[in-house]
């Protein structure tokens, strides 16, 4: 973890505790997830007990207490995805990379998560990788979009 | 400021598409692709590359439109660009093959306004869709941006204001359907407290799964939502304004600040604006991914950087709403109707829509449905003229089944009330909602049971935790409908799933947890005869319920037509497919984990699921 | 950029108007075709169709739209230009120089005179002027 980053994060919101959810959203957009040293950090420095900052941390799902992969899937479940098929291409993603989701392969390329809804309804079934989408998807096409990702 | 007033004239203006679903469509390189290509051909001084919000027709993204004329393009690709700007901007023949034909006949439509998905369409909330870069101040101030501020801010008192507003009949748009100046008049007659301020709040927590209303507007119209605020602001007396985004929309937060930075270099933000004495600035609160958020209070609970959780109302927000000062919370799209009310006044806006739901209503149109895309129409059009209309009906021939309103919190519309006029009463009599304004179309391929289930699961998952009809009780009617899909469902199951649906819309704590029974209640009013399906057949008649399906290949069919081509066993996830190529394919059912590649990729109809 | 007053946001509407009144399909008192077939191009169609951008931007009107289509299909007078104004026939100018355009953009197109010496026919074809 990258102590400077973080120092000016916090110097970003001169510790006013209403802003404690951007302090955690910007740690979590530059580590990918919350590293716990950055959580006591936080704690400690905004004078905010460590139990609220960890109920907030655990209560919304745009953190994450675990780093993720190089690659971040993430298979958009919302309702038009659902009636597209989404939870298809949820599983052909965990056999083809023989995790779970809400797991990250063993050599850190890839994570795997759902999202509820990313908004892209026209392009029905969607998953993110990274920031990239990709859209229409069936399970026979998606060998070919993960072998863009790995080396 | 130099870039952003364009004091050359161009004859041609190129209208990008850049809202989410085109931009993932990969519509940044074809701008870049178009303006590369355009100074090659030496056009660029006469033809102006423009990126706009959402245009609404995601389904067939990326999408240009050229002005003048509106000749519409669709689905380009870098490949098309030379030829299109030879062709058409630079020698004036419009491109043929890459406009868009309908599905039923295959004639290219070239003007935007002749394509169904558009005739239908009154834009209101949208008026500035695909005609301005979000981006640039100076195109929506040309399009009368402001004006309805000036006007209110210059001209009326707040009485005045105040009393427009709830002339014009608008409801809010962000579900519950509340009159919007009935709302104010609350706030401002509301007292602070200890010296405190009021507030204004725009809730952009859009969270329905399967709703982008208000992620288009505010990436395509940021100003639109500022200026809405600042007329509010006058008529209720708030000194401070607050936009809540979803943190999943980061190119929506983009435009937002950069509109709000552009409104306030122009002085249209901050201290005695436009001259008037009155000051107002915004700020923008980032959402951190929790659906109760888009609940009022639990809203406001985020903003104070407390957790997202709902508390019983009265009081209500109005009274004691953030920082226990008198606060007003609309959505998106509730506040980009306000300047055009103010502008061209309360009676044309009264004139539009039905006698109880007047103007119009933006829906994200989605699911089984040919032009999946955002749309806005008038209250009162009925739901067959969105489907079939402007929908272009279901793809693949496919017979319509039903239409999800109001998300989580809605209900299923079966195809027997395709008439039904799109207002707040008649979707409330129809046991949905209005809701945000998603509609998701399902088929004969949807399974109405997997639906209802997958709306318990989300709001189970949800749920904040804090009253335990939601917790439990949705919980409880979660492992029931599993067991429904999984064939394990029993005829009192369906008894139980009533009893607790009533008891949790009766008890618990909000909005999330009152209306979370709504999918199930609807599906048992309009499509009981598939739950019976489910516990006395053990069939799931859309074929959707895994646990229930029976995949085999017709022999015949395999080696007759198909030549036994082997695509079903080569693509098998689990080596539940023998044969070789040129002969008959079985499948292993107990080796068989009913993923469906077989169906999918069988070209000659053999494989059958039952 | 200072603060706006209510008078500089209308001169600022009025001001940006000019960028967008081309997106929003009103009405045009003319429309100018310029004919951009490869003959055309190759005859100095660029420089005609430049010739009315700078006339446009120069006088400052709004309500003239200015296009550009294929070969007029008469490949020996070009370059050549219709001009149509709103309900009336269109004109086909030829063998165009950047001076024939400028006195056919302030008689025919402005004042609605047309130019007879440089005109080819009247009401051969019709395009929709709006």
């Amino acid at each position: 973890m990258n102590e400077e980053r973080l120092t000016e994060i916090l110097g970003k919101y001169e510790a006013d505790q209403s802003a404690i959810i951007a302090v955690l959203q910007d740690i979590q957009a530059e580590f990918g997830y919350l590293p716990k040293d950055a959580i006591l950090t936080v704690s400690k420095e905004m004078n905010i007990p460590l139990s609220r900052v960890l109920s907030l941390a655990t209560f919304f799902n745009a953190f994450s207490m675990e780093p993720k992969g190089r690659h971040p899937i993430n298979v958009c479940v919302g309702t038009a995805c659902h009636v597209r098929g989404a939870q298809l291409i949820l599983e052909k993603l965990e056999r083809e990379l023989s995790i779970s989701s809400g797991d990250t392969t063993q050599d850190g390329d890839f994570s795997l998560d759902e999202v509820r809804c990313v908004g892209c309804c026209g392009l029905a079934p969607v998953i993110m990788v990274g920031d990239e989408f990709h859209g229409k998807l069936t399970q026979t096409k998606i060998p070919g979009v993960l072998k863009k990702y790995q080396k | 400021m130099e870039e952003q007033t364009s004091e050359k004239t161009y004859r041609i203006h190129l209208m990008v598409c850049a809202g989410t679903g085109c931009v993932s469509n990969n519509s940044f390189a074809v701008k870049d692709a178009l303006k590369e290509e355009i100074k090659k051909q030496g056009l660029e001084n006469e033809v102006l590359v423009v990126t706009t919000g959402c245009n609404g027709f995601c389904e067939r993204g990326p999408l240009l439109v050229v002005e003048p004329g509106k000749i519409f393009y669709q689905q380009l690709t870098i490949k098309d660009i030379p030829h299109l700007v030879e062709e058409h901007f630079l020698k004036g023949r419009p491109v043929e093959k890459l406009m868009y034909s309908p599905p039923e006949d295959k004639t290219p439509i070239p003007v935007l306004n002749d394509i169904a998905f558009f005739k239908g369409q009154v834009l209101i909330a949208l008026r500035n869709r695909g005609l301005i870069d979000p981006e640039k101040i100076d195109e929506y101030i040309a399009r009368d941006g402001y004006t309805g501020m000036a006007k209110a801010l210059t001209e009326m008192t707040a009485e005045e204001v105040l009393e427009e507003v709830k002339q014009s009949g608008l409801r809010g748009r962000g579900g519950g359907g509340f009159p919007t100046g009935l709302k104010w008049e609350f706030v401002r007659r509301a007292s602070t407290n200890n010296g405190g301020i009021k507030y204004i709040v725009c809730n952009g927590d859009e969270g329905d799964p399967g709703a982008f209303m208000d992620r288009s507007l505010l990436e395509a119209d940021p100003h639109s939502v500022i200026e809405g605020m600042v007329i509010g602001a006058k008529a209720i007396g708030a000194q401070q304004g607050i936009v809540y985004v979803r943190n999943e929309y980061p190119l929506a937060l983009k435009r937002l600040n950069i509109a709000l930075d552009a409104a306030r270099e122009y002085g249209l933000l901050g201290e005695n604006i436009l001259d008037s004495g009155f000051d107002f600035d915004i700020k923008v609160t980032r959402g951190a991914g929790a659906f109760v958020c888009g609940e009022e209070t639990a809203l406001l609970a985020s903003i104070e950087g407390r957790l997202g959780e709902p508390r019983p109302r009265p009081p209500f927000p109005a009274e004691k709403g953030l920082w226990g000062q008198p606060t007003c919370v609309n959505n998106v799209e509730t506040w980009a109707n306000i300047p055009v009310i103010i502008n061209r006044g309360a009676d044309w806006y009264h004139s539009i829509g039905t006698e109880t739901s007047k103007g119009t209503k933006v829906f994200s149109l989605v699911g089984k449905i040919n032009n999946t895309g955002l749309v806005e129409v008038p209250m009162g059009i009925s739901l067959k003229e969105i489907v079939y209309d402007i929908g272009g009906g279901i793809p693949g021939g496919k017979e319509f089944k039903a239409v999800q309103t109001g998300g989580p919190s809605g209900g299923c519309i079966p195809k027997e009330k395709i008439d039904l006029p799109i207002d707040y009463e008649s979707l409330s009599e129809a046991g949905s909602m209005m809701g945000s304004g998603g509609m998701v179309v399902m088929d004969e391929e949807t399974c109405m049971v997997d639906v209802a289930r997958y709306f318990l699961s989300f709001t189970q998952d949800e749920s904040c935790g804090k009253c335990t009809p939601c917790r439990e009780g949705t919980k409880e009617m979660l492992n029931i409908l599993t067991k429904i899909t999984e064939g394990k469902g029993t005829e009192e199951d369906l008894t139980l799933l009533l009893e607790l649906a009533q008891s949790i819309k009766d008890s618990a704590l909000c909005g999330l947890g009152n209306t979370a029974p709504n999918p199930v209640l609807t599906t048992l009013k309009y499509f009981r005869e598939e739950y019976e399906a489910h516990i006395k057949d053990k069939k799931c008649p859309a074929h959707v319920c895994r646990e229930l399906n029976t995949y085999t290949i017709d022999e015949v069919a395999c080696v007759n037509v198909g030549k036994g081509c082997d695509m079903c066993r080569r693509n098998c996830a689990s080596d539940a497919i023998v044969g070789e190529k040129g002969k008959a394919h079985t499948v292993i059912q107990d080796k068989c984990i009913k993923c469906g590649v077989c169906y999918d990729v069988c070209r000659f109809g053999a494989v059958k699921v039952d | 950029m200072p603060k706006l007053t209510l008078d500089d946001l209308k001169k600022l509407r009025e001001k940006a108007r000019r960028t967008t009144v081309l997106r929003e399909g009103g009405d045009f008192r003319a429309k100018v075709t310029v004919h951009m077939g490869t003959c055309g191009i190759a005859a100095g169609a660029r420089t005609i169709m430049n010739t009315f951008m700078t006339e446009i931007e120069e006088k400052d009107i709004r309500d003239v739209l200015l296009t550009n289509s294929g070969c007029a299909g008469l490949c020996s007078k070009e370059p050549m230009i219709t001009v149509e104004l709103q309900g009336q026939a269109p004109v086909k100018y030829i063998e165009l120089t950047p001076e024939k355009a400028k006195d056919i953009f302030d008689k025919h197109v402005l004042n609605g005179q047309i130019v007879q010496d440089y005109a080819l026919g009247i009401g051969s074809e019709k395009t929709d002027v709006s």
